[in-house]
């Protein structure tokens, strides 16, 4: 599903990822732990084609990117800081918006909007909305044309425990997608990944099968 | 049921062009009517500027070439400020990146913001050519309005694509609004030179029947020109 070898990725001459290499497979889930600019967003564009790798190989569903990076796209759903909508659109216009460009019905809006409980609000600009609800449009504009892969940087910043358990079919282990998340928790994090990936100044720290990382060595990647 | 209803084009899962075009388009409009920020403002400049020339001229009224160019300048200026706002709620607010990530052709951008932006050049002209007619031109405007409405729309392909193409470039700069109009303006003065060639002798004391081919033919063939060349580099300028 995802195959990594030798991962660079430069911002100017500064190297935001540093010869990041991994493997996963098809409905599992990686976690990335590291602190701020450690190259977790870096390495979540990436995957989703929106950054090229600088250099070494990367794989996404099966395809070499950046060469066919038009195969990648509209099969994977990125949910990153910004939540990639409208602010003077309403959540149903925004989403309307993505379902044209995804060649995904309108019923398919409805059953989100109904999903996210936002349909009593999917009339407002998303201007007039907490973030915590601009938020779960955001993940049901993520999840819209039903994506194999998942690309979620803190995924629940913003939501209240209710909203976060709301919209767990969707994101969460019970979506059975392919997952990669990046996370500050290292409790809740370790608890979805099949895989944990730390990154300290965009070099690999630590890569290892979650059952097998002390929740203290995720710890000490923030010291 | 499956909530993909994809229409295959060229590459496989992909979203048709045509498709695509009109999802953008609608989105372009119902942002711009939300937030009224590009048309009211450029036909704003436009009155304001032809009431300024009025009283600085200090004249009554213009005709000919003097009156061509008071046109087709302040047009030019007003579509600056439709150009430099095209992407900025794309860029700011992650369009750019939602665009990215779909499964659609890079040119129905370019396409459906250049005939977004002719939309609102048109509107723009709705307001000031009247205007225009009304504070500063002498001869009268009826006759002459069929024949300019075929210069005007010539010359406001030209200005599309071209805007198109220059606010794409700005947009992902630091000095975007500086950029915008230094870019666009050197390559829009052959279109203004060639409309308001055009337009003069609609504009004369004696109006004449028709605009001179040439001008037009040049206006149609720069509009191609750069057309031809937005399509080819636009892939470019939206990529990493």
């Amino acid at each position: 599903m995802i195959e990594l070898d030798g991962l660079v990725r430069r911002y100017g001459e500064r190297e935001a990822l540093s010869d990041v290499s991994l493997s996963l497979a098809a409905g599992q889930t990686l976690v990335v732990f590291g602190p701020n600019g450690a190259g977790k967003t870096t390495l979540l564009r990436v995957l989703s084609t929106l950054l090229r790798p600088h250099s070494g190989e990367v794989t996404v569903l099966d395809r070499r990117l950046p060469q066919d990076a038009w195969a990648v796209r509209g099969r994977v759903g990125l949910l990153g800081h910004e939540p990639l909508l409208y602010r003077e659109l309403s959540a149903r216009e925004n989403l309307r918006f993505h379902a044209r460009l995804h060649g995904v019905g309108e019923e398919r809006v409805e059953e989100l909007l109904a999903a996210v409980r936002m349909r009593d609000r999917a009339q407002e600009p998303l201007r007039a909305l907490s973030r915590g609800m601009v938020q779960r449009v955001a993940i049901a504009r993520a999840v819209l044309h039903d994506p194999e892969l998942l690309l979620l940087d803190e995924p629940r910043a913003n939501l209240d425990p209710a909203a976060s358990e709301l919209v767990e079919p969707l994101i969460g282990a019970a979506s059975s997608r392919t997952r990669v998340i990046s996370s500050h928790d290292p409790g809740g994090g370790l608890s979805e990944a099949d895989l944990v990936l730390g990154l300290r100044a965009g070099r690999p720290a630590l890569l290892r099968e979650a059952g097998d990382v002390d929740p203290e060595e995720i710890a000490e990647l923030y010291r | 049921m499956s909530a993909k209803t994809k229409t295959i084009s060229g590459k496989e899962g992909q979203v048709g062009t045509t498709q695509a075009i009109r999802a953008l388009l609608r989105k372009e409009l119902l942002v711009e009517l939300r937030t009224l920020e590009s048309v009211p403002g450029m036909s704003l400049f436009a009155v304001t500027t032809f009431v300024v020339f009025h009283f600085a001229l200090n004249q009554n009224s213009v005709s000919g070439d003097e009156a061509a160019g008071i046109l087709w300048v302040t047009l030019l200026f007003a579509a600056m400020l439709g150009v430099n706002r095209l992407f900025v709620a794309d860029e700011d607010q992650g369009g750019f990146d939602a665009f990215l990530l779909a499964p659609v052709d890079r040119s129905a951008m370019l396409l459906a913001k250049a005939l977004a932006l002719l939309a609102y050049l048109l509107v723009l002209e709705l307001v000031a050519v009247p205007a225009f007619g009304l504070l500063l031109l002498g001869p009268s405007l009826g006759q002459a309005l069929p024949e300019l409405l075929v210069v005007l729309v010539l010359a406001d392909l030209g200005v599309a694509v071209i805007g198109t193409l220059v606010a794409a470039l700005a947009v992902r700069t630091r000095a975007r609004d500086l950029l915008g109009p230094l870019l666009a303006l050197p390559l829009l003065v052959p279109v203004v030179i060639a409309g308001a060639r055009a337009t003069s002798p609609l504009l004369g004391l004696t109006h004449a029947e028709h605009p001179p081919a040439r001008w037009l033919l040049t206006l149609g063939l720069y509009d191609l020109v750069f057309g031809l060349i937005a399509y080819a580099v636009f892939d470019f300028l939206l990529e990493d």
